[in-house]
């Protein structure tokens, strides 16, 4: 099912709908807010996006600093072509250090990866400890967003997630209490963990350590108690140096929730005393994506998901319609560019609008990814055959003025005199929910030559 | 000076009314102005699909049928970024592309940039609702954006405060899509009527008697709601207010 | 071949050849005409608070404003409170009843209410997260403008652990509601002294 059939039965419950899109818009406006506090924001914008493209072009280079200075620095370096050999480079590390219970902080690459269902095949339990994120891994469920994974729960429902999994107290649904409950549950799960896994915000190459920015603390708390962390990051989220840090952090949670930057903004250039830390650089596909000029600046990515909150298609559509990892404007580029096959629909949920383009801290032009992704979705063949006849069909009367002119006249004269039932049939996806425009009787041409005579 | 109008094919068809008072309105201010016949589509249709040899074929057409006039002007923004943004894909290098590019302009563009017109001696006493329409907002920049971090301006606004005894109204949303966005208005059918509702009701909530914007096809998305509902509002395109239709 | 060099091999092969300039990253960005004050402020729109301590002792200031806590812990060398040596405890763990911990911060950002804690004689990095009360000691003559300054304050030519903290734990992960107190601290009060 692509994302138009799944977005319908999202925009059915209109109500729900409208909870949806006002929430995230609340976002948006709170980073609007933000922004506008700051004078410099578009040259912020500006700084960011260069740093982002010299340091995908100088990749390379910049990993291999990265890897020479977190080794020297004692950490572990690890490679992963794809999300199999991620997956198993973790499990190897957990088995060697006998970890069988390992405490999670926010990852869209380990989603990305499968990593949850693949460890606990293999016997680990593996517990998300964001809170929205341990709410969707309740109830079995993908997030929903990349910041705000249980954004399209409501509070009820979330009550009864914990009433059957935490034991809270029934139809008790205040947030704080609910809080304060998983709190309570989570603390438990960190004090026993054996393992901690996070991701990372940034990779500074000249020091060889790792940025996580979270606002719960629950990277925090998960590497600073177990003797083992293990951080998974892809290729693109090495920078240069700590300066660079300091426009990322500026932009990063202005943009994320319009908070002037995250709670914790911890620095990783160590494990704790007397543990260890690795890290795992993955690529799965993303160095494939460096050759192509149209859909490299996808790399430059902050993961801040302002493109989401402010996707009028987006906040109406819900991030499950979408189907892959990451939904929105950003994750409908990355999915067309990883398997345009299975995403075909995803450059298409999309009316060009270009707010995405000018939200995003670090200037990627999504919009015109996504419209030149629609172009490989028509040289792959995969638009659908009805479409593309239909846009053949018209593009050759377009060539020919005259015959335009008499289709255009036939179809003023005819559909006007039409019944209802037949102007309004089941083929008019138009008329579904508006009426077709009223028909003139003369065309402007028609007029423009009357004048002239 | 020639202007040669360039009137989108929907409109052609099923907007006379508004296209000649975007001839009406450049004349009305001594303009020497030219409608080639031979016109069609500027290929955005296609392009927007991801058809890009047909839009190419297009882009093409549209370049050779337009190429001598000093200016192209039309009332749209989709369609005039089209020209000036994406059509670079197709004829860059192509002789004269460059002039059409640099040359094209939405009619209030054209009117604020290059006429400045200081009275536009017609009058207009509603209460009006500015739809910005994403490509001409965001591609052109007829105003400016909410996602950015610069001075506010709005040219149509500008253009429009010439009228006489006209009232803006101010919306919640300013610049939000109102989810015509050409074929997605019928392969995302659901989200893009839900979209126009929205918009429409901002409007309504914010009082306006008319909706107006540079953009037929957004105007005639949400005029097609406004009839299905029956709401008390409509829309009409802004080259008709300027031409002094009531 | 290994994974690490098919991956640089690839990047290498599909990167383009030619690339910009690293740009400069200071940039002429806000200043604040009261540094104190903004601070304060964007700390309490965060869930902190800022106090600047007059003619009193941490000491007093805690024994003041912290009544009836069982376990006090802290890293702040000045502050003699403390109810338990932290770095005494085999392992972090143990550091899960601290009801207060008194931390020595390095320099606070008026931007954005953070503040920079980085203390390498500080055994256990997880009393930051563990304890439900922070209170963050920093001179009060160190407060910059924006981050832009507070990069250039940091140094990380050694191993070690540093953090920026900005008031307490948070959340809104249940209907954008904001609720104070998700595994962090529920209370960070910064002392400037």
């Amino acid at each position: 099912m692509g994302h138009p059939k799944k977005a319908s039965k999202f925009v059915a419950n209109s109500k729900r709908m409208h909870w949806h899109d006002k929430a995230l818009w609340f976002v948006r406006e709170r980073r609007d807010l933000a922004t506008h506090q700051l004078d410099e924001w578009e040259e912020l914008r500006r700084v960011a996006s260069e740093i982002k493209t010299h340091t995908m072009d100088r990749l390379d280079y910049y990993l291999e600093e990265f890897e020479k200075n977190a080794t020297q620095k004692g950490l572990h370096i690890h490679w992963a072509r794809d999300a199999k050999e991620h997956n198993e480079i973790v499990l190897n590390l957990l088995l060697t250090h006998g970890a069988k219970r390992v405490v999670k902080s926010k990852s869209m690459l380990t989603e990305e990866c499968g990593l949850n269902p693949f460890l606990e095949k293999n016997g680990i339990e593996i517990v998300d400890t964001d809170l929205g994120e341990r709410i969707v891994q309740l109830r079995k469920e993908a997030p929903s967003h990349i910041v705000l994974p249980a954004i399209h729960l409501k509070k009820e429902e979330v009550g009864k997630t914990f009433e059957e999994f935490l034991n809270t107290q029934k139809d008790n649904c205040d947030p704080t209490y609910l809080t304060r409950e998983a709190r309570k549950h989570l603390r438990e799960k960190f004090l026993t963990a054996d393992a901690s896994i996070t991701g990372v915000n940034f990779a500074i190459a000249q020091t060889g350590g790792v940025v996580v920015c979270t606002n719960e603390g629950n990277a925090d708390l998960g590497a600073s108690l177990p003797k083992l962390h293990i951080a998974s990051m892809g290729i693109e989220k090495v920078i240069p140096r700590l300066e660079e840090l300091s426009v990322f952090t500026r932009l990063l949670a202005r943009s994320a929730t319009g908070q002037p930057i995250t709670t914790y903004t911890s620095h990783f250039h160590a494990p704790i005393e007397g543990g260890e830390l690795h890290i795992v650089i993955v690529d799965n596909g993303r160095s494939d994506t460096l050759s192509n000029s149209d859909f490299k600046e996808s790399l430059n990515c902050i993961r801040c998901g302002a493109c989401l909150n402010t996707c009028p298609v987006y906040r109406r559509s819900g991030g499950h319609s979408y189907g892959y990892t990451i939904p929105g404007p950003i994750g409908s580029t990355l999915g067309a560019s990883r398997d345009l096959q299975a995403n075909r629909t995803l450059p298409f949920a999309c009316t060009l609008c270009a707010s995405c383009s000018n939200v995003c801290p670090s200037k990627i032009k999504l919009h015109n990814q996504l419209y030149r992704h629609r172009q490989n979705v028509v040289k792959a063949g995969l638009l659908g055959a009805k479409k593309r006849a239909i846009l053949k069909v018209s593009s050759w009367v377009m060539k020919h003025p005259l015959l335009l002119d008499f289709v255009g006249l036939v179809v003023r004269k005819v559909v006007p005199i039409l019944p209802r039932s037949i102007v309004y049939s089941k083929a008019n996806i138009w008329g579904r929910g508006r009426e077709v425009p009223k028909f003139p009787k003369k065309s402007f041409k028609e007029l423009y030559k009357e004048r002239k005579k | 000076m020639k202007i040669g109008l360039f009137i989108p094919c929907f409109m052609n068809e099923l907007y006379p009314k508004a296209s000649m008072a975007t001839l009406k309105v450049l004349e009305n201010l001594g303009l020497d102005v030219e409608y080639p016949m031979n016109q069609t589509c500027c290929g955005q249709p296609m392009a927007n699909s991801g058809c890009y040899l047909e839009a190419k074929e297009l882009a093409k057409r549209f370049l050779k049928i337009f190429k001598d006039y000093d200016y192209i002007v039309a009332p749209s923004g989709s369609c005039v970024a089209m020209v000036r943004v994406n059509y670079a894909q197709f004829l860059e290098g192509e002789e004269g592309f460059e002039h059409l590019k640099n040359n094209t302009y939405e009619l209030v563009e054209f009117l604020h940039d290059v006429i400045k017109p200081t009275t536009m001696n017609v009058s207009f006493p509603y209460r009006v609702g500015i739809h910005n329409s994403c490509h001409g907002h965001r591609e052109l920049g007829m105003a400016s954006m909410s996602e950015r971090n610069f001075p506010e301006f709005s040219k149509i606004k500008k253009i429009l405060s010439l009228v006489d005894d006209i009232e803006f109204v101010t919306l919640r949303r300013n610049d939000e899509c109102c989810g015509f966005g050409g074929i997605f208005s019928v392969t995302q059918e659901a989200i893009s009527v839900a979209m126009g509702i929205d918009r429409v009701n901002d409007h309504l909530n914010a009082k306006a008697e008319v909706i107006t914007g540079i953009d037929m096809s957004c105007l005639m998305h949400m005029q097609g709601i406004i009839d299905r509902q029956k709401l008390p509002i409509k829309t009409m395109h802004i080259a008709q207010i300027l031409a002094g239709e009531l | 071949m290994s994974s690490r060099e098919t991956i640089l091999n690839s990047i290498k092969k599909n990167r383009p050849s030619s690339t910009i300039e690293l740009p400069n990253t200071d940039i002429s960005h806000v200043k604040y005409r009261d540094r104190d004050k903004k601070f304060a402020t964007t700390l309490k729109s965060v869930g902190g608070d800022a106090v600047w301590l007059e003619d009193k002792s941490v000491d007093e200031f805690v024994a003041e404003n912290y009544r009836d806590l069982d376990v006090i812990v802290s890293t702040y060398l000045e502050f003699n409170g403390s109810t338990k040596d932290a770095n005494e405890l085999e392992t972090p763990h143990l550091l899960e009843d601290v009801d207060l911990a008194v931390i020595k911060g390095e320099f606070a950002v008026a931007e954005n209410g953070a503040v920079w804690v980085k203390n390498p004689k500080n055994h256990h990095r997880a009393l930051y997260f563990l304890a439900t009360r922070l209170l963050i000691v920093v001179d009060k003559n160190s407060i910059v403008d924006s981050m832009h300054e507070a990069y250039k304050l940091i140094d990380f030519s050694r191993a070690g652990y540093g953090t920026f903290i900005s008031g307490p734990s948070k959340t809104a992960d249940i209907e954008q509601a904001l609720v104070i107190g998700a595994h962090g601290a529920i209370e960070v009060c910064v002392l400037f002294v």
